[in-house]
C-alpha cells in the first residue's frame, strides 16, 4: 500500500518518491563540487532571466500569465517541466530498476490524463480563464463564496505539495550534493521567492523551460550511452535484464503493485483527474495567446512526456546491468546489499557508470533545479490564490487597483516562500509520504468536479457548486486521515478505518452527488439566473469571443 | 452588448454544426483513450500473466510492453489528430460565426 503513496509521488512534480525512501536512507555525502558549479551556472543563467523578466512585468497580466503571450510549444516545455519532476527522473528509473514492467505501468499511468485534457479542457479554459481557474468557476456563479471555496481548496494542495517538495529537497541535496539539509531548505525557499516576486510568470515560464530542455539532454544523453554499451539493442539489453535480475523471468510481467481493481481503477482516477486539478498545471493555459495554443501546447508537452517516459524506461532496463552488476556502487562492494545513497540513486549512479563524474554532477544539477522550477510554480499557484482570488475579488470585490493587487501577490509569494521553508524544516523527519497522495485526492475531488460541472452541466449553482468543493476537500482529506498512511503510518493507531490507500474513486463521487443534488434543488431566483447565464458562458467556451487576450509587448 | 454578440452567434445554424462537429469529435477520440487505459488497467488487475507472453514465438519483446509502446505511441497521434483538425476546420468555423455575428450588428 505504501507503494502506491509512493508512487503517486512519481507523478507529478513531486520529489515525494524519494523523501519517502530517503528519510531513513540519506547520510550526507561528500561535497560534489561539479554538481555545484553546474547548478551556479544554472542559477547565474535564471537570474539572468529573472531580472530580465522583472522589466516586463508591469500588469498583473504580466504577473499571473506572463502577459498571455507565450507561444504554444514554450508552454508545452514548460508543462512538461512542471510534470517531469526530479522524483519523476529518479524515483521512476529506480522503479524500473527494482520492479521492471510495473515501473512502465506507472509511466502510462501519469501520461494517460493529457489526451483526456486536451480533449475536454483545454480550449474551455484558455476561453473562459483569465488568470487562475477559479474566473472559470466562479464565472457565472457567486464571485464571493466560489472563489473563496476555490481559493481555500487550491491553497490546501499548494501546501501539501509544497511541504512534499521542499522535504524531498532538502533530502535529495542533501545527497547529492553533500549541502546541509537547512541550508538546501533556505536555497530553495529563497531562490524560489526571488524568481516569483521579481519575474512572475515570466521568469518562471523561463526557468521552467530551461530545465525542462535540461533534463531532456541530461536523460537522452545518459540514455544513449547506456544504450550503446548493448549496441543500441533493445532485445539484447531485456535477454542480460533477465538473466541478471533477481526476478528474472517475471521482470516483464506486471508485479504485486496493481493487484487490488480498486486501488488500481482509484490510483489511474486520482492520476488522470488529479492532474486536471492541480492549480499550478491548470493556470498554465492561461499564459497562451488563444485557444489554438492552448491545444498546441497539450501537443507539445504530452509529446515530451511520453518521450521521456520511454527514455526513463531505457535507463531503468541498463541500470539493472551497469549499475546492478558493479560493486563499485554498492555499500560495502556488495551487489547484494543496498544501493550507495540508497535506491533512488539508480539513475546517478548510471550517469556516473556511464559518463563520469561530469555527467554526474549535471544530472544532479537537474535534479535539484527541477525541485526550484516546481516550487516556484506551485508558489505562483498559491501567490495568485490569495491576491487575485481572496484579496482583489473577494475582499475588494474588484475595486483594487493593479498596483496594489500586485503588491499583494509580492507579499503572498514571500509568505508562501517562508511557510514553505518553516514547514520543510518542520517536517525534516516526519513520515510525509501521504502529502501528495491527499494534495492529489483534494484536486481530484475538489477542484476538478466543480470546473468540469461549471464548463459542461447547465444546472449548476453556487449552492451545488459550494457543497461540490467543499464536500469534495472534506472527503479526500478524511479519507486520507483515516487510511492507513495517516491513521497507522503517522498517527500509530492499529488498523485503518478507511481501507484503501487512495481517495479518489470515493472521494469524487460525492462532491459529484452533492453538486448535482444541491443543485437540482435549488429553486432560488440566484439559480435561476445562474442557469440562463450558461448560454452566453456556454457560447464564450465553444467560440472565445469575449476571451481574455495577450497584453501587448 | 457581448449578450447580444452571443445571442446571434447562438442564432447562427453554424455555430450548432461546429459545437455538434467539436463535441463528437472529442468524445470519440476521450472514449477510446478511457476504454483503452481503464482496459489495459483491467488486464493489469485481472488478467497480469497475459501481458507477459512474448509477443511471438522465442521473441523478447512482451505483449505487456509492446501494447503500452503502441499506446504511448497512439495517445499521442490522438492528440495530434485533435490539435491538427481543431486549429484548422474548427477554428475556421469559429472565426465565420464571429465575422458573421459583427456583420449583423451593423
Amino acid at each position: 500500500m505504501h507503494k502506491f503513496i509512493t508512487a503517486l509521488g512519481l507523478l507529478g512534480l513531486s520529489t515525494l518518491a524519494i523523501a519517502a525512501d530517503a528519510v531513513g536512507a540519506t547520510e550526507k555525502q561528500a561535497t560534489n563540487w561539479h554538481a555545484i558549479i553546474m547548478f551556479c551556472i544554472f542559477v547565474a543563467m535564471t537570474m539572468g532571466i529573472t531580472y530580465w523578466a522583472a522589466s516586463r512585468t508591469k500588469s498583473t497580466a504580466d504577473f499571473y500569465t506572463a502577459g498571455g503571450g507565450i507561444t504554444g510549444f514554450q508552454n508545452g516545455l514548460a508543462i512538461a517541466g512542471d510534470y517531469m519532476s526530479a522524483a519523476t527522473l529518479l524515483g521512476l528509473t529506480a522503479m524500473v530498476y527494482a520492479q521492471g514492467y510495473d515501473g512502465y505501468i506507472y509511466m502510462l499511468a501519469f501520461f494517460a490524463g493529457w489526451p483526456i485534457i486536451l480533449f475536454l479542457m483545454a480550449e474551455r479554459l484558455r476561453n473562459l480563464g483569465k488568470f487562475t481557474f477559479s474566473d472559470i468557476t466562479a464565472y457565472r456563479l457567486d464571485q464571493g463564496k466560489v472563489r473563496t471555496m476555490a481559493a481555500i481548496s487550491s491553497l490546501t494542495v499548494v501546501c501539501f505539495y509544497l511541504i512534499a517538495q521542499m522535504v524531498g529537497a532538502g533530502q535529495l541535496i542533501k545527497l547529492l550534493f553533500g549541502l546541509e539539509y537547512n541550508v538546501a531548505i533556505f536555497a530553495v525557499g529563497i531562490l524560489m521567492m526571488v524568481y516569483v516576486t521579481f519575474g512572475g510568470m515570466v521568469a518562471t515560464t523561463w526557468v521552467q523551460i530551461i530545465k525542462a530542455c535540461m533534463l531532456l539532454a541530461g536523460g537522452t544523453l545518459v540514455m544513449f550511452l547506456a544504450m550503446s554499451e548493448f549496441g543500441f539493442s533493445f532485445t539484447n539489453v531485456l535477454e542480460k535484464a533477465m538473466s541478471a535480475h533477481k526476478l528474472g523471468d517475471k521482470l516483464m510481467y506486471p508485479g504485486s503493485l496493481l493487484k487490488d481493481p480498486v486501488t488500481a481503477i482509484s490510483l489511474g482516477l486520482g492520476l488522470m483527474f488529479g492532474t486536471a486539478g492541480l492549480p499550478h498545471i491548470l493556470m498554465r493555459f492561461f499564459t497562451v495567446t488563444d485557444a489554438k495554443e492552448a491545444r498546441k501546447s497539450v501537443l507539445y508537452a504530452s509529446g515530451f512526456v511520453a518521450y521521456f517516459f520511454n527514455v526513463i524506461f531505457l535507463m531503468g532496463l541498463t541500470g539493472i546491468l551497469i549499475v546492478g552488476q558493479n560493486p563499485e556502487f554498492f555499500e560495502g562492494g556488495n551487489i547484494a546489499g543496498k544501493l550507495i545513497g540508497g535506491g533512488n540513486m539508480v539513475a546517478m549512479h548510471l550517469a556516473k557508470a556511464v559518463g563520469g563524474n561530469m555527467l554526474l554532477g549535471f544530472l544532479a544539477a537537474v535534479a535539484f533545479a527541477t525541485i526550484l522550477a516546481v516550487v516556484s510554480g506551485l508558489a505562483l499557484a498559491g501567490a495568485s490564490a490569495i491576491s487575485h482570488d481572496l484579496y482583489a475579488r473577494v475582499i475588494m470585490k474588484g475595486t483594487a487597483s493593479e498596483a496594489s493587487e500586485i503588491r499583494v501577490s509580492k507579499i503572498a509569494t514571500i509568505c508562501l516562500g517562508a511557510v514553505a521553508i518553516v514547514l520543510g524544516i518542520l517536517f525534516e523527519k516526519q513520515n510525509i509520504a501521504f502529502m501528495v497522495g491527499l494534495a492529489f485526492g483534494v484536486a481530484a475531488a475538489a477542484n476538478f468536479p466543480v470546473l468540469i460541472l461549471s464548463m459542461y452541466w447547465k444546472g449548476l449553482t453556487t449552492r451545488g457548486a459550494l457543497w461540490g468543493g467543499y464536500g469534495g476537500l472534506s472527503s479526500a482529506v478524511l479519507f486520507v486521515l483515516f487510511s492507513k498512511s495517516v491513521w497507522v503510518d503517522v498517527l500509530g493507531n492499529a488498523a485503518p478505518l478507511f481501507p484503501y490507500t487512495q481517495p479518489a474513486l470515493f472521494a469524487m463521487p460525492i462532491a459529484f452527488l452533492l453538486a448535482f443534488i444541491m443543485s437540482k434543488s435549488d429553486s432560488s431566483v440566484r439559480a435561476g439566473q445562474e442557469i440562463e447565464a450558461f448560454e452566453d458562458q456556454y457560447v464564450r467556451a465553444q467560440t472565445g469571443y469575449g476571451a481574455a487576450s495577450a497584453s501587448n509587448h | 452588448m457581448s449578450s447580444a454578440m452571443y445571442q446571434r452567434m447562438r442564432a447562427n445554424p453554424k455555430f450548432q454544426e461546429l459545437v455538434a462537429r467539436r463535441s463528437r469529435f472529442a468524445w470519440t477520440l476521450a472514449f477510446i483513450v478511457l476504454i483503452m487505459f481503464y482496459g489495459f488497467v483491467m488486464t493489469v488487475a485481472f488478467n497480469p500473466l497475459s501481458l507477459g507472453q512474448p509477443v511471438s514465438e522465442g521473441s523478447m519483446l512482451t505483449v505487456g510492453v509492446a501494447v503500452e509502446l503502441f499506446m504511448f505511441i497512439f495517445f499521442w497521434v490522438l492528440t495530434a489528430l485533435y490539435v491538427k483538425r481543431a486549429n484548422t476546420e474548427f477554428d475556421s468555423l469559429t472565426q465565420e460565426i464571429v465575422r458573421e455575428a459583427w456583420k449583423e450588428n451593423k
